[in-house]
Parts: C-alpha cells; structure tokens; sequence
C-alpha cells in the first residue's frame, strides 16, 4: 500500500460516521422552511376569507350607491366612497403619470449625464418616503394655502406617490427598447423627439402600461395621506375644493365605530377595494407580465399601500 | 470480446498486460458505468453507454460539442440530483457499490468521488485554507492539527503549496485562474477521494496554467483513477492511458488511448480523429 | 441656395427637439423641487416647536395638548416605531428567508405560483391589514397566546405584563411582520438566485446536504444581499401607518413608551393619523405632529440609503467573482 493510500486511510479514519445525522438535519431543516410558507399563505388565505365572506354580506345594490346613514343604524351605504375613490385615482393619474412618464423618458433618453444620476437616485430615494409625510406636504401647500381640505390635495398627495413608481418603470421599459430602433429612426431623418415618443414609447408601450396600472393599485389602496387632505366626506362629489369620502377612508372610519353595523359596512367596503385592487393586479400579471418574464422586477418596487 | 450496435464497435477486452504478453490479466476496474442513459425532460442526452474505468489509469472523455461527455461525466457522482428535469437509468459501480441503488445513501459513497469544474469556482467569501477544508468539516473534522495537515498534503499534491504556502490565509479569488484550478483540485482531493472527475479542467486556462494541471494530472495518477473530459485531442494523448469517444448520446469507441488515436477502428471515431468534424 | 440651407439646418438643433429635452428636464427635476420644497415646507411649519423647545423635542416623553400646558416630546413615538419595526423584522425576516428558500429551491411549478400568491400579498392595503388585524386576528392571538401567556408569566416576565387586550404592540408587529414578509423575501429570493450555478456544484460535490449547500455556497454569497433586503423590510415597516394605527392602542406621552408586548404604544406614524386634523394650527399641537413627521421621514431616509448601499454592494461582489 502507498504511502497515499495510508494516509488515505488514515484520514478517512477521522470522518465522523455523521451522515445519518446530517440527512436528519436536512429534513428538519426542509420542513422548517415549508412550514415558513404556510405561515406566510395562512394569513393570506385567511384575510381573503374573511373579507369575501363578512362583505358579501353586507353587499348590496343600495350599499354601493346610497350614501351612509346614521352611525350604528346599518342603513345607508358607501356610495360616495366607491366615486371617491375612482374620482381620486383618475385625478392623480393625470397628475402623475404625465411627469412620471416624461420623468422616465429624460432617464432613459438624455440620462447620461451627472443631473441625470441624482434624479435616478433621488427617485429611489423618494418613492421610499413614508406615504402619511406626503400627505403633510400636500396640506401644507395646498390645504393651508386654500384654506380647506379639498380633493385637489388628496390628488396631489397621491400623485407624490405614483410618480416616481411610473417614472421607474417608464425608464426600465425604454431601456429594454433596443438601440437599432433609435439608430433607424434618425437615420430616417426623424427628429429626436419624434422618434422618441412615435417609436421608442410604442415598443416600449406594455411595460409602461404595466407600471402605470400598478401604481394606480397603489395609490387606490393609500389611506394615510387622504386622511388630512380629503378629509372624508358623507356626500357624494360635488366639486374639488371640498372634502371627498375614499373607500380606504371609509373603511378606517368604519373600524373606529363601536357598532357592529359599522364592523358589517367596513367588510363590505374592504370587498369592493380589494376587488378593484387585486382586480388591476391579476389582470396586469396576466396580460402584461406573463408573457414577458422582463417586467417581473416591477412587482417588488411597487409594494404596499400604507 | 466485442459488443457491436449499430455500426459500433466498442473494445471492452480485458487489458492485456504490455509486458508479459502471454498472460491475459483482469486489471480491477475503480469504476463500471452499465447501461446509462441520462434524459433531460424525456429527450436522451446519454443513450445507454457502458464503460469500465481501470484503477489509477486517465481515461480521456472526447467527442464533438453536445456529444454528452459532461453529461454522462456527472452521473458518475450522481450530479443530476442537482438537475431539475433529469432522470438517470442504469449502475454506476465504485467498488462493486452501484451509487445508483436505492439501499445506499449517496452522500456517503460520493464522498469517494471528487469532481473538478470546467472554470474554477473557489468558494469566494472563503481563503485558501477554509476552501481545501470545507470537504473536511462537512464531515466532522475539527481538529485543526490535522485540518492543517491535510490542507497541506492536498495543496501539496495539486502542485499549489509552494505557491500559497506563505499566506493560506489570502481570499482565494485573489488566486489567478490556474492557481484556482489547482485549489479546486485540492478541495477535491482533501476529502480523500479515490476517483477523480475532471471535466475540461484546463479549458479556461492558458497554456502555462495548462500545462501545470497537466503535470499534476500525470502525478495524481499514480493515486487516483481519472475520468477527464477533454475537447483536446492532443490533451487526451499527452495525459490518458484510455479514451473513449461519444457521439451523440453514444459510446462509439472505447480504447487505449494510443489504438485509439493510430489505429481507429470505428468511421466516424477516424473521422474525428482526424478532425474532419468537431 | 438649397446647399446653404441644408447646411445651416443641420447646424441648429430643432426647435422641437430642443423644447422636448427642455421638458423632459423639467419633469426629471421635479422631484428634485419637490424634496426641497418638502424638507423646506416641513421644517418652517413645524419651526415653532423647535423655537418653543429646541433639541428637546426630541427627547421629551410628554405629549400634552391642553392650552397653556402644552409640552410635546416625540421620543415615545419614535421607540415606538423602533420597537414595532424591529419586532417585525425578528418574526418577519426569519419567515421571509424562509420562503425565499424554498421559491429559490423549488422547480418551477411550485416555486413560481407561490412566489406570485406571496407577491400578491403585497397589493393588500394597509387599511385592510388593519380590519383583518383589528377584527378577525386580534381575537385568535389575545385569547389562545397573550392571554395565557399573560396568566402564566405576567408578573413574573415584564415582557408579559399588563391586561391584554389585542391592541399592543405586538398584535402591532405580528401584522406588520406580515407586511413585510412579500418584500424580504422577494428581494431575498432575487438575491439567492444570483448565486451562480457552480458554486452550488461545488458544494454538492464534496457531498454537502441541501441544507449544507446553502450553508456553504449560497448564504455566505448571498450575506450581504439578505441583509439588504432586511433593512428593506425595516424601511417599509418604519413607514407603515395605518394597520399599525388600528391596533396599537393609541397611547399617548410617557405611557406610550414601550414597556411590555401587551400595553399599547404609539408610532410616529400613528401618532400623525390619529390627531393630525383634531390639532388646531393655532397652537404648538400641530408644528408638533408636523416635527414627528420630519423626524420620520429622516430616520426613514437613512434606512433605505443604508439598505441601497447594501444591495448594491452585494451585485459589485457578484460580478467581481464572475469576473475571476
């Protein structure tokens, strides 16, 4: 026997006979980790339940269209709630997914220089900021300034969150538009900014709309920065310059009453927004992030109504 | 003894001792694969090769891209365990043990088998000295006397320890490329294996680094029985003693090396050979 | 004459474009003006309770709103989202790591529709983690483990004292550790899948377990990345207003500091959402609450740089190693 078999042997000598014992942990281990999942789907599952199964209860033709009744009567409904919020969500939109969208596009197209970098990173930086501190600034300049709460706060405020999420998305899609398509479009004689928005935009057209449409499920489910800017209201809209009800708002409201009718109202109102917000959510996954695996990165940027 | 299939012709005689020429001697085979056959979600990438490895020999793996030498390469280690979508059939024996075998835990018996990558890959968070002793304290071994020990006789035998043996201590990405390659080599063999799997080991290296794992291959042998995969004709005459070519999924020639590469006996193994496709 | 013009034209840039990059300027900077103008705005309205009390603002523990008394401290508030925050990180990163493992590990079919349900978690508003919390888990976790916890060990662990009634901070954290977890272990799972593929060979070659192998290929790689993604976590649940407003009990002033899982407390955030339009302008109460708002947004700044720098850093090592 060589001298390497021996101390081949020798060596092997001191291996622990611990292989039975590492599979075991291994096991442990595996169903640790699965046991990690189901405590992560339980309260999922559990959360759906409860509100498809406490709001179905209290839906009804008249709970979606009447306005609310007498606190702890149960009659009345969320109808200005429901108007709200899509009045809300249309009116941030046209806030922020313009700046948003020209945002990106100045990242995307003109962002190789040092103004451009400190944009990138205070956009990151921004859309970090706690949502109920934007909701500070919105009534600061424009509560306090006009006086009253108004829906052009609310707007405002949610505009603060959606554009930096657009402006992000807007900026990944465009640089997902190959170079050859730019180079063809000058070479065609095509003015910049032609070719930027007529070419580039249009190849680029999902991603952006993806992003566009889960900022919107966003802000739909914000409540902290309308709380001291719309306010909260018992009529339906009737102009901008005064308080407005949201669905997030109502159902907080809600929860606060002691009465049982209420706890039934805010179910229901938790129904319809979860419906409306998951509703976005699924339809963009499966229509736009499906088909093109590249967009996937946009799920966890965009996290979290507060 | 022959085994022919569909115009191949695979010499599975026993070796004939060069030297005394009148007795036919059993060589002891380190490593038999029957019968493997490896699918990638049902389409075969290894169609039911067989093949004997004689012990402390080099067997050369060659053939043209996507032949299925790395692949049937890994089933010699269970490696696919590691695939999603791959199944294996057939045995893989080492020492009469089929790795394979639903009785037996492969953890153990994959200890007996190293395996070293086509491009280096250092543990990178780890220094010289954790990497060759990662293998080592998997299995239980603590004392650091001994750890030292055979940090010294692995880096020793992959020709690395009069380079590093200063500083084993350094992050072991701030190695050059051959130098990595010899540490996975060493890595490998700390675990006291007695079968090595190489495949393509010098293929990212320049012909310097080549040349020294190369060296150390020929020396190992004396040791160790080595199944390298190789896209390098000269490689495999400079280093095996056997080589086998594969061809799509099939083994199609499976000689010493010399008879392989001088005289072959199959079209298209002459045909490669001579470099006609690759 | 055509030569001149074609000449002088491709000198000049076009008008159009020039107004179109001017716009997209514009809107670049935008944010830019709005961070200023924020910081700025934040500060003067909120001057006076630092003209009234300076640096002590922030440590104070009062919160008296009553004309002629008036004395507010934010300290309270800032434990309170301190404690809650890193409360949610002890259960929620745990779980999250977890979860990441398994997607990252799984084959495709389970891995990915899993990944997607817990995603999905992500999408539920606050206000409805809130409802949830407030009417269906409270119960459960008060009478099967703060209630028998509280009998078995409430005088004896100060950790356990008080009269449980679900709205406390840890009903507060076990929520948020919730909302939190689709964050983590989305970014943590990116950042395990970025282990290369050879070096999780390399482990199983030298007869590593599964287990083993994360521990010697993939944790080691990934080390940093996960903390990344844990700071990332923090971040959002220091900045998370509304489950935690209904149900940690809104307490206020000294009371509010936390001192048992059971007794209720208060957040920064929470603190704004419960009296921001109760307070009267006219008094310190609201430059207060806007002073808590400042301090929060600044200790939530810090967090994600600190949680960017991390990630970041932790694709500089990976290429640096693929590189080699």
């Amino acid at each position: 026997m060589s001298t390497v078999q021996q101390r081949r042997q020798q060596y092997r000598a001191l291996f622990k006979q611990n292989v039975e014992r590492r599979l075991l942990i291994d096991k442990i281990v595996r169903i640790i980790v699965f046991a990690c999942v189901i405590m992560a789907i339980i309260p999922f599952g559990s959360i759906l339940v409860e509100v498809f199964k406490n709001g179905a209860a209290a839906i009804s033709i008249e709970f979606l269209t009447q306005i609310p009744g007498a606190a702890g009567t149960g009659e009345g409904g969320i109808g200005p709630a429901i108007q709200g919020t899509l009045i809300i969500i249309g009116l941030a939109s046209l806030i922020g997914v313009p700046i948003g969208v020209l945002s990106g596009i100045f990242l995307s197209e003109y962002g190789d220089n040092p103004l451009a970098r400190s944009v990138r990173f205070f956009n990151d930086v921004f859309m970090e900021f706690p949502s109920i501190v934007l909701g500070i600034f919105a009534f600061l300049v424009i509560v306090l300034v006009l006086g009253h709460f108004s829906v052009w706060a609310g707007a405002f405020a949610l505009s603060l969150i959606m554009f930096p999420i657009v402006a992000r998305t807007t900026e990944e899609s465009l640089k997902m538009v190959p170079v050859s398509y730019r180079e063809a479009g000058m070479a065609l004689g095509l003015k910049k900014w032609i070719v930027t928005l007529r070419i580039v935009v249009s190849a680029a057209k999902s991603g952006m709309i993806t992003g566009i449409l889960l900022s919107i499920s966003r802000i739909g489910g914000e409540t902290a920065p309308l709380i001291m800017t719309i306010l909260g209201s018992s009529q339906f809209f009737s102009n901008f310059d005064v308080p407005m009800d949201a669905l997030p708002l109502r159902i907080w409201r809600l929860s606060l009453l002691p009465y049982d009718s209420a706890q039934l109202q805010g179910w229901g109102a938790a129904l319809v927004l979860i419906i409306i917000i998951l509703g976005i959510n699924l339809a963009v996954r499966y229509f736009f992030m499906n088909k093109r695996r590249k967009y996937k990165l946009f799920g966890y940027a965009i996290n979290g109504s507060r | 003894m022959t085994a022919m299939t569909e115009g191949s012709t695979i010499d599975m005689t026993p070796v004939i001792d060069s030297v005394s020429s009148s007795t036919i001697v059993e060589k002891k085979y380190k490593m038999i694969a029957e019968n493997v056959t490896v699918l990638y979600g049902g389409i075969p990438a290894v169609k039911n090769v067989s093949m004997k490895f004689p012990e402390k020999t080099v067997t050369a793996l060659i053939g043209p891209s996507g032949c299925g030498k790395t692949t049937f390469l890994r089933c010699l280690n269970r490696m696919h365990d590691m695939t999603k979508n791959a199944k294996v059939e057939g045995k893989v024996m080492i020492d009469d043990i089929d790795l394979y075998s639903k009785d037996i835990d492969p953890i153990y018996h994959r200890r007996k088998v190293g395996m070293v990558f086509q491009k280096p890959n250092p543990f990178p968070t780890m220094s010289i000295h954790d990497n060759v002793t990662s293998g080592l304290r998997l299995n239980g071994v603590r004392d650091k006397k001994i750890l030292d020990e055979i940090v010294e006789d692995s880096l020793k035998m992959a020709y690395l320890w009069d380079e590093v043996k200063h500083d084993l201590h350094k992050p072991a990405l701030e190695l050059s490329g051959g130098q990595q390659q010899r540490l996975c080599i060493a890595r490998a063999l700390a675990i006291q294996p007695e079968v090595l799997l190489m495949d393509e080991p010098a293929s990212a290296l320049d012909p310097i680094a080549t040349q020294k794992i190369e060296e150390t291959i020929t020396e190992l042998k004396k040791d160790y029985t080595i199944i390298i995969v190789t896209h390098n004709m000269q490689q495999a005459v400079r280093i095996s003693d056997y080589t086998g070519f594969l061809y799509l999924g099939e083994l199609i020639e499976f000689r010493e090396t010399k008879k392989l590469f001088t005289d072959p006996k199959n079209e298209l193994t002459a045909k490669y050979v001579q470099g006609r496709f690759g | 004459m055509t030569q001149r013009k074609i000449q002088s034209e491709s000198k000049r840039k076009p008008l159009a474009d020039k107004i179109f990059k001017i716009g997209a300027t514009i809107a670049g900077v935008y944010v830019l003006a709005i961070i200023v103008l924020m910081v700025f705005q934040l500060f003067s309205e909120s001057y006076p309770i630092w003209q009234e009390s300076g640096f002590e603002f922030i440590v104070k523990t009062d919160w008296n709103a009553v004309e002629g008394r008036e004395s507010f401290g934010v300290l309270p508030y800032i434990f309170g989202t301190l404690v809650t925050a890193a409360l949610a990180m002890v259960i929620g990163v745990p779980l999250s790591i977890g979860i990441a493992m398994f997607v990252s590990d799984a084959p495709a079919k389970i891995g990915n529709p899993l990944g997607f349900v817990v995603e999905l978690l992500a999408a539920v508003p606050s206000v409805i983690y809130g409802l949830w919390g407030l009417f269906v888990f409270r119960v459960y976790f008060r009478d099967w483990i703060e209630k028998p916890l509280n009998d078995a060990f409430g005088d004896s662990i100060w950790l356990f004292s008080g009269t449980p009634f679900g709205l406390d901070i840890i009903t507060a954290s076990v929520i948020l550790a919730i909302m939190i977890i689709p964050t983590v272990s989305a970014v943590s799972r990116e950042v395990m899948k970025a282990v290369p593929q050879q070096q999780k060979e390399a482990a199983y070659m030298l007869g590593a377990t599964k287990w083993e192998m994360f521990k010697l290929a993939i944790f080691p790689y990934s080390k940093t990345g996960l903390i990344g993604a844990s700071i990332l976590g923090l971040g959002r649940a220091v900045g998370e207003t509304m489950a935690v407003t209904m149900l940690i009990g809104n307490a206020t002033g000294a009371s509010a500091i936390p001192s048992s899982l059971f007794k209720p407390s208060q957040t920064m955030s929470s603190i704004i959402a419960n009296e921001f339009v109760e307070a009267s302008p006219a008094s310190l109460h609201l430059p207060a609450l806007i002073g808590v708002g400042l301090v929060l947004l600044l200790i939530a700044i810090c967090i994600n740089i600190v949680a960017h720098l991390l990630v970041t850093r932790m694709l500089k090592i990976k290429e640096g190693a693929i590189n080699n």
